[in-house]
């Protein structure tokens, strides 16, 4: 069993992966002015290495990383754990958070000698804060904890959302702060109960004291529907599209690329590692048919959107649903091929390349408003000629969106479909193949617009700068490379899964 | 008391809570929503000493109650003129019955899972009263949020600093840097101004009091910090002294050295006992009481910046 | 414990009462004060949990009575963050609604990113 015995080698990066950006959080709100945009890009490279070395001692130890906080061990304390899945999340998010800040570098610049401003001090400060929370939700491993780390998470996410103080903005930020605050209190409701019943908050002592009686049920229950509202799986979607397509370019990448994902991953955390099992299959089913749902009706609806971030932020809703048709393939396989199984490595995938397509999307999406001054679909036409480099990282992103080889959406989905037809779940690929479809209908939509006739002189664009084009175009290419990644480094996905976990696949 | 006098004490004071809970959820005004939220939690803080929590009963008091009305009564009072639109867009009878339906049913399973939880209950207390003389604390759940899981009140005072930040970047760019809050005085009375110069110096004592007995009596920074906000605001509402500047440094430097000093203190943990966050052999209770006292005027401030709002005005 | 039992069962009636709120009300404000209900009653059940687990000399569990504690600052941080959203979206529009039809009204004339 891994749980607590006592902090493993090189743990104390753990604890730095954590604080290191509250650390710039406080540095840049004392210092002000100028500091924040210095200090968030001193720590970028150094959270990025953070990341790495965490990802790389987990692959040679060949198990979690531990790290006992205080000195107390749990049940009374709390300890910090890094397995497989948090290695290959931080890495993600430390990459995504490093194009996304040196992106944002053009639009929230502070010149030598001006006073502060609002909008660059909050900017990269509360980057830095998305960071941390993220982070602390991957090292976790204790409810409460996992709690404190969402509502670090939506502190952080929301006032990105309304950052440039325009009214349309304003009212979406309160509605997610609204669902964000119901989906933590829910969860916190579960917790209580599951303490009421076993008496600890530690994950891997959870898992070996739980029991499958009504009130984990009830506990799971609630906890998952508030995460799902956190998730913005559908029904409980309708924060995301005004939220993320009214956020700073930047922001909106970050917000659909990760922040999204943090309350899937406790999703993950809470059904594989703290009840694994403990809900009949009839739930797992349940997961899946509302993420089909999702995918369904998040393409449809951006079908039909007149502006393009509507579009990629309905196409966010629609890509979260692929997620959860782990739940349903994972659960209820056999032990031997479950883990290893098409469908673990299929879902991961997914999220890893939606996370660089997506932002590579927006990143984009917002050169091109940029040089247009809106982002009306029907009147970008032509614009492709003027920007080739972000028209082409919008059209590599969505390759890997509607899942076409080579990019890790085709991996991610042909690894899912294969696992849905082997289980005999087949209407999941049905799904998928609708899903494809879709997807590759508003993407060429979009890119027909773009590639066709011009609406308008291309002269009176404004200039964007070629360095930032060519970081969308990095992170697109990025998710294409993951298709070419062969299937090794998803044993890193195995390391550290709980003893507790392996059993329960019947 | 006897049994059956607290029995009946505490079903007389259930009903109670639910009563006034109701009519808050229910009543038409919200500003008068407002106040009964702020019995409500009074009531609460009669609760949590019948459940033998008085550190939470505090807290409620103070935070739950106190800071969060004050809040809650100043927006109901802006926002007036919006009543009578959203009395329009109130949904109709039906779907009010469905969303209590589905309400109550949650409320049952939810009562039922309570009441089907085991007996003897799980308890750390055990463990809590084993390792507490390690702290030097008096106090278990201070060693709790001092100690124990002290991560978890360090990433506590970042949220509260984010939500500072988080309201301060609603300011609109023109007086970016400015003054939080009303004019000075605007609600300026004699009453007022009298109120706030004989409490304000007792309320300090009363906060310092908390706070230090919070090591070994119930109390500690929340608390006190909440009684020193609230004294804040009331000399500030009496117009004795403004809001200062959001672009000063030195209220930035207040605001942050609670958690810096913590991340201090947790560093040297790293390096002199072993683990981050740890305390080294016999300096645990000096050490806590250094976090404390540090935490205290930046919880202060932030708790008063954020019931005075974005900047609102320049200087 | 019966009074614990009692007690545990109000906190449900809260959980349920603030949840109708939140649904209910289209004000943001009256949202916001049943989300503060809502959130006193999952305290209120953690003080529960606690006065369950008293024992070793001490009254309650301290564990969940310090969650609790780090709850109520935490849920105050979020109303304040929510409430100064809703009074700047009353400053900026007049109105304090989140009615889509207000919203997407902004959308569709286009704007710009």
């Amino acid at each position: 069993m891994s749980s607590f015995e006592g902090t493993t080698a090189s743990g104390f990066l753990l604890v730095l992966a954590i604080v290191a950006p509250f650390i710039g959080v406080l540095l840049s709100l004392a210092l002000g002015g100028r500091a924040s945009e210095r200090i968030a890009l001193l720590l970028m490279p150094m959270g990025l290495g953070i990341a790495v070395a965490i990802a790389s001692g987990v692959w040679r130890a060949g198990a979690a990383l531990l790290y006992v906080l205080g000195g107390w061990k749990p049940p009374l304390g709390v300890v910090l754990r890094a397995d497989g899945l948090s290695a290959v999340m931080l890495v993600t998010t430390a990459i995504v958070i490093c194009a996304a800040g040196l992106f944002a570098r053009a639009e929230f610049q502070v010149p030598r000698g001006a006073p502060e401003r609002r909008a660059p001090l909050m900017f990269w400060t509360l980057l830095l804060a998305v960071w941390g929370a993220l982070n602390l939700v991957f090292l976790s491993s204790d409810l409460f904890n996992f709690y404190v780390a969402l509502e670090l998470l939506t502190f952080a996410a929301v006032p990105l959302v309304c950052l440039s103080g325009r009214a349309e903005t304003l009212a979406a930020a309160l509605r997610y702060m609204l669902f964000a605050l119901l989906g933590s209190v829910f969860y916190l409701l579960g917790v209580a109960l599951l303490y009421g019943a076993y008496g600890v908050l530690d994950v891997g002592l959870l898992s070996s004291r739980i029991r499958p009686d009504p009130v984990a049920w009830v506990a799971l229950s609630l906890m998952t529907t508030g995460l799902l509202a956190k998730t913005a799986l559908f029904p409980l979607h309708l924060w995301l599209p005004p939220a993320h397509a009214g956020a700073p370019p930047a922001a909106s990448a970050v917000l659909s690329a990760l922040v999204v994902k943090g309350a899937f991953f406790l999703i993950v955390r809470l059904w594989f590692d703290v009840m694994p099992g403990l809900l009949p299959q009839q739930a797992a089913q349940l997961l899946g048919a509302l993420g089909a749902a999702a995918v369904l009706f998040g393409s449809v609806v951006a079908l039909r959107q007149a502006r393009l971030k509507l579009l990629i932020a309905y196409s966010t809703v629609a890509q979260i649903g692929y997620l959860f048709f782990v739940f349903p393939l994972v659960i209820g396989t056999d032990v031997a091929h479950a883990w290893n199984g098409a469908a673990w490595t299929g879902g991961w995938m997914q999220l890893v390349s939606h996370a660089f397509a997506k932002a590579a999307m927006f990143l984009a999406a917002g050169l091109i408003a940029e040089a247009a001054g809106h982002d009306r679909i029907a009147e970008l036409g032509g614009i492709g000629r003027a920007l080739p480099i972000s028209v082409l990282a919008f059209a590599l992103g969505g390759l890997s969106l509607m899942g076409v080889p080579p990019s890790g959406g085709f991996v991610a989905k042909w690894l899912l479909l294969t696992a849905a037809v082997e289980a005999g779940q087949w209407w999941w690929a049905l799904v998928m193949l609708a899903g494809g479809l879709l997807a590759g209908a508003y993407v060429f939509r979009v890119l027909g617009q773009l590639w066709g006739d011009a609406s308008g002189p291309l002269a009176s664009l404004t200039k964007v700068s070629i360095r930032r084009e060519a970081i969308a175009l990095a992170l697109a290419l990025g998710a294409v490379s993951l298709g070419f990644v062969s299937l090794e480094p998803a044993k890193l996905l195995q390391i550290g899964r709980t003893h507790a976990a392996e059993i329960v696949l019947r | 008391m006897t049994d059956a006098l607290a029995l009946a004490f505490d079903f007389g004071l259930a009903a109670l809570v639910l009563i006034v809970a109701t009519w808050t959820l229910l009543t038409r005004e919200t500003a008068a929503a407002a106040v009964g939220f702020v019995a409500y939690g009074l009531l609460l803080t009669l609760v949590w000493m019948r459940l033998a929590a008085p550190d939470v009963a505090l807290t409620e008091a103070a935070i739950g109650s106190g800071v969060t009305g004050t809040l809650l009564l100043g927006a109901a009072a802006r926002l007036r003129p919006t009543e009578a639109a959203a009395e329009a867009e109130q949904p109709g009878k039906a779907m009010r019955f469905v969303v209590a339906l589905l309400c109550a049913s949650v409320s049952a399973g939810i009562a039922g899972t309570i009441l089907m939880l085991p007996d003897p209950a799980p308890t750390l207390a055990a463990e809590a009263a084993a390792a507490l003389p390690e702290t030097g604390l008096g106090n278990a759940v201070t060693a709790v949020l001092l100690s124990f899981r002290s991560i978890d009140t360090l990433l506590e005072t970042v949220v509260l600093l984010l939500a500072l930040l988080g309201v301060w970047s609603l300011a609109p760019d023109r007086v970016w840097g400015g003054r939080p809050g009303p004019r000075d005085g605007a609600y300026q009375s004699e009453v007022l101004t009298f109120l706030a110069q004989i409490l304000a110096p007792f309320g300090i004592v009363v906060a310092m009091h908390f706070f230090w007995i919070g090591a070994d009596a119930p109390g500690g920074k929340f608390q006190a910090a909440a009684i020193l906000a609230a004294m804040w605001i009331l000399v500030q509402r009496a117009g004795l002294v403004d809001s200062p500047p959001v672009s000063r440094r030195w209220l930035r430097l207040v605001v942050v050295a609670g958690p810096v000093v913590f991340l201090a203190i947790g560093f040297l943990g790293s390096a002199t006992a072993g683990a981050f966050l740890a305390y080294p052999e016999g300096y645990a209770k000096p050490l806590i009481v250094a976090i404390e006292a540090a935490l205290l005027p930046s919880l202060a401030a932030a708790l008063a910046l954020l019931v005075a709002g974005p900047p609102a005005r320049t200087e | 414990m019966n009074g614990a039992a009692l007690f545990g069962v109000i906190a449900a009636a809260l959980v349920g009462l603030g949840l109708y709120g939140l649904i209910v009300h289209p004000q943001p404000l009256r949202k916001i004060l049943s989300f503060n209900v809502l959130g006193s009653g999952v305290f209120l059940i953690f003080g529960v949990v606690a006065r369950r687990g008293a024992g070793a000399g001490m009254g309650g569990d301290p564990v969940p009575q310090a969650l609790v504690i780090t709850g109520i600052v935490v849920a105050f941080s979020a109303t304040a963050l929510a409430v100064a959203l809703l009074l700047r979206l009353f400053e900026e529009t007049g109105r304090a609604s989140l009615r889509s039809d207000v919203s997407n009204a902004n959308d569709e004339a286009g704007g710009n990113s």
